[in-house]
């Protein structure tokens, strides 16, 4: 029986180290750690085009004071899926892809523990975002409730919204099942002698990002499950003429919410912790302090869900409570921000693109920590609260932060993946026209936001006119720029004639600069021999 | 200036004693970031040119001291109990919504405001309206009017967005207390110059106060996005001396009785 069982045959083919036959085979059927994280970065990639293409929309209504291009209710499509789209499907696989890229490599592993169900994982997201698109072509369009989908409002949708929460459950299901696969591939696959307190940052962050996403996203589920009964099943879970509450939506929506903001954070965290040393040509300083500020950062995560509501009216101890709490955050997050400085300090530093995006990841995520800690303050969040000082925010550390950290990991691990040296000087053009622009983007939205203007308006008074249109030509500058960062990257993994070294950067430390570039198929099917010295920036005996 | 104008870049004073405070606080809060951010962006910069590996910098290999953790860890603590003190003494006057002399009921539709002056100086008013966007900023806001946003002026403000049908008249120097709620889904009652905003949920009653210094019309807008025209439900509060508030309530009063049926409007529960 076990001569003709073709899954055998599959098996004892892969220890040759050869790839699988053809397109399909090798692309839709893989469970190779390299291929997956591939495809998991190519989609999202494509799904920041996608929701890039959607801020445009928003970015060229609000060009000027009046109606030109678009109806309301499509404007309030445009935000609703630019959120979804952005989050869900270009911030959130993209950490997922450099997760599968790395873990294994990083950790001396030959592969992620459940190959399989990463398959499987990842497949499921293209189907749940055409999903999720499909609506935007239903009778009544897309979800315009905003990516919050606070009832009431979002319950007035039609069609969409059934589609959009099956489309939430089954991006829920994929993240669940990549963290189990993280969790279960870090706990049991390391090297003899990478101890947990020996791990790099970025294994470190990505435990307790993938412990969050297991935490939370039943919650999700959950959350717009009800919603799902409310609108068809006739349950009043969030229906206050059924005696029930439209607030407790908002409590349980951000009791996921705020730990998936760290979700998104976290491993951006761990990237500037491997990229800041190795351009410093220095070790990490306070490898354990930046461990335990994260998992610190990550169980106050669970603590302070309702400031993002201190408007709902709670009462007067609530809203002490969680304003205390979130101020917290800003201990850990400052021992991360002066560790990353402190590393650099008494370095021999060299700005290769990935620490020209790690430096400006430092300086412009500490801007909005800071607009952070204005924000813990109730009375003044009673002013900031729903207006685009909270947009200016929530964009210096998603896209100034998370993003700009993916970029430099990208930049940063891109030769080791490919073979080849990217080109130093487009990958500094798309930096400094990406940094230039987005803070022509987002900083002016600040003063908008002080000014009075709120967030999620199509249009405006006449006094917002000149800030939003110096914004509206930092987002059409930024989303240009973009397209050089996928010419360098087409031109690094296609075209590039620079063969790379092993271990790609002269201050690089890490198992996975051990291997030869590109990294070969198959990586670390013997578990390797660590010596002195081989470990990463976790080395703390180093 | 207490409406926006052009270029403003920072958060209004407003006219009132709360607002004023929350100002201070935004800008204390604004100048200890701003302290931070200097010393540490100050000390970055430095590194990242006396470091640099083309003037000769060699890497040491130090990365632990106990006593500097300790010092950036305490540090910010201090910061932000600095802070927090007048956030929550602010906080809790904010809170205290006893002894006020009227009482303005505001419930949020889609999408326009409803007025309703439950009780002045213990008395009940019955005045009662509903507030919509001005009939020409509506206009000018239609997808291809072509008409020109600037164009649109209430007395000499550019007030685009930002007028009303009925606005809601208040009277200066006494303590006016809202209750806030919604009737189809949540909106948010904002008017910056007050200091606060306070979403309006169905089921739910929400309330706050304030005591307006100075006479003037202070405008602002739903902020809670509630569909489709959630960009056009402006709030236009017009602050009278007393005096002449009582004389507008007392003749709004007189009026009451014969277009009660109108002005409440249907669905209205009273």
């Amino acid at each position: 029986m076990a001569a003709v069982n073709p899954a055998i045959h599959q098996d004892t083919h892969d220890i040759h180290d050869h790839k699988p036959h053809g397109f399909l085979h090798r692309w839709l059927f893989t469970t190779n750690h390299k291929d997956i994280g591939t495809l998991y970065l190519v989609f999202s990639l494509a799904m920041f085009f996608v929701g890039g293409a959607f801020a445009m929309v928003i970015r060229a209504e609000l060009f000027q004071p009046g109606m030109q291009l678009v109806q309301p209710e499509f404007f309030n499509e445009m935000t609703s899926m630019h959120g979804l789209v952005m989050i869900f499907g270009a911030i959130m696989p993209a950490f997922v892809g450099l997760a599968n890229w790395m873990l294994p490599m990083m950790i001396g592993a030959p592969d992620m523990a459940l190959p399989r169900m990463n398959n499987w994982s990842f497949w499921i997201l293209p189907f749940a975002f055409l999903m999720l698109f499909s609506t935007m072509f239903m009778p009544g369009g897309g979800p315009q409730g905003g990516w919050t989908m606070y009832p009431p409002l979002a319950l007035q949708g039609g069609m969409n919204v059934a589609f959009s929460i099956f489309s939430i459950h089954m991006m829920g299901i994929s993240s669940i099942m990549g963290a189990i696969n993280i969790i279960a591939t870090i706990l049991n696959m390391r090297a003899p002698g990478m101890d947990l307190l020996r791990m790099p940052v970025f294994v470190w962050s990505w435990l307790i990002t993938a412990f969050l996403l297991i935490a939370v996203l039943p919650v999700l589920a959950g959350a717009v499950t009800m919603l799902l009964t409310d609108k068809y099943f006739g349950t009043s879970f969030f229906n206050a003429a059924g005696g029930g509450d439209p607030v407790m939506y908002q409590h349980i929506f951000w009791f996921f919410g705020h730990p998936e903001v760290y979700i998104m954070i976290l491993p951006a965290f761990g990237i500037v912790s491997e990229v800041i040393p190795t351009f410093s040509r220095k070790p990490l300083f306070g490898y354990q302090a930046m461990v335990y500020a994260l998992a610190c950062i990550a169980f106050l995560s669970f603590i302070v869900w309702a400031h993002h509501m201190f408007t709902v009216g709670m009462p007067l101890g609530g809203n002490l409570f969680f304003m205390y709490g979130t101020m917290l955050i800003a201990i850990p997050t400052g021992v991360k921000i002066f560790n990353w400085v402190t590393t650099m300090w008494g370095g021999s530093l060299t700005f290769e693109t990935p620490m020209l995006f790690a430096c400006a990841f430092v300086i412009l995520f500490s801007i909005g920590g800071f607009s952070g800690v204005s924000l813990a303050l109730v009375p003044a969040d009673f002013q900031y609260h729903d207006t685009f000082f909270v947009v200016a925010h929530f964009h210096y550390v998603l896209v100034t932060g998370a993003a700009f950290a993916i970029m430099a990991a990208v930049y940063y691990w891109l030769p080791k993946w490919s073979g080849h040296m990217y080109s130093e000087k487009w990958g500094k053009v798309h930096f400094w026209s990406s940094a230039i622009s987005v803070n022509l983007l987002f900083f002016p939205q600040h003063f908008l936001g002080l000014a009075g203007m709120p967030r999620r308006i199509a249009d405006y008074n006449v006094a917002f006119a000149e800030f939003n249109m110096i914004s509206s030509i930092g987002g059409f500058w930024f989303g240009l720029t973009q397209i050089i960062f996928v010419g360098v990257i087409v031109h690094c993994v296609f075209f590039s004639r620079v063969r790379a070294t092993g271990q790609v950067w002269e201050g690089s430390h890490g198992l996975e600069w051990t291997l030869p570039s590109p990294a070969p198929y198959h990586s670390f099917s013997e578990p390797p021999v660590i010596t002195a010295g081989m470990l990463a920036h976790g080395d703390v005996s180093r | 200036m207490a409406n926006p104008q052009p270029w403003d870049w920072n958060m209004p004073k407003g006219v009132s004693g709360i607002s004023q405070r929350v100002y201070d606080l935004h800008m204390l809060g604004f100048y200890v970031c701003l302290g931070i951010g200097a010393v540490v962006f100050t000390i970055m910069f430095i590194a990242m040119f006396r470091f640099r590996k083309s003037r000769g910098a060699v890497a040491e290999t130090w990365a632990h001291s106990t006593r500097l953790e300790t010092v950036w860890t305490i540090i910010p603590i201090l910061l932000l109990m600095m802070l927090a003190w007048p956030a929550t003494r602010l906080l809790i006057d904010m809170n205290d919504v006893g002894d006020a002399d009227l009482t303005v009921k505001v419930t949020g539709f889609q999408w326009r405001w409803h007025y309703d002056y439950v009780e002045y100086e213990k008395a009940n008013t019955g005045v009662a309206f509903i507030s919509s966007l001005a009939a020409e900023s509506n206009r000018v806001r239609q997808l291809g009017s072509g008409l020109d946003p600037h164009s649109v002026k209430d007395e000499d403000y550019a007030s685009y967005l930002l007028d009303v049908d009925n606005p809601l008249v208040l009277p200066v120097g006494v303590k006016i207390r809202f209750v806030i709620t919604a009737d189809d889904v949540n909106h948010a009652w904002w008017v910056p110059t007050l200091g606060w905003k306070q979403d309006a949920i169905p089921g739910i009653v929400n309330d706050a106060w304030t005591q307006i210094d100075e006479p003037g019309t202070y405008r602002g807008q739903c902020a809670e996005l509630c569909g489709r025209d959630h960009a056009f439900m402006p709030i236009v509060i017009r602050a009278l001396p007393k005096a002449e508030f009582e004389q507008w309530l007392a003749s709004r009063k007189a009026g009451a009785a014969s277009t009660a049926a109108l002005v409440t409007g249907p669905g209205h529960r009273g």
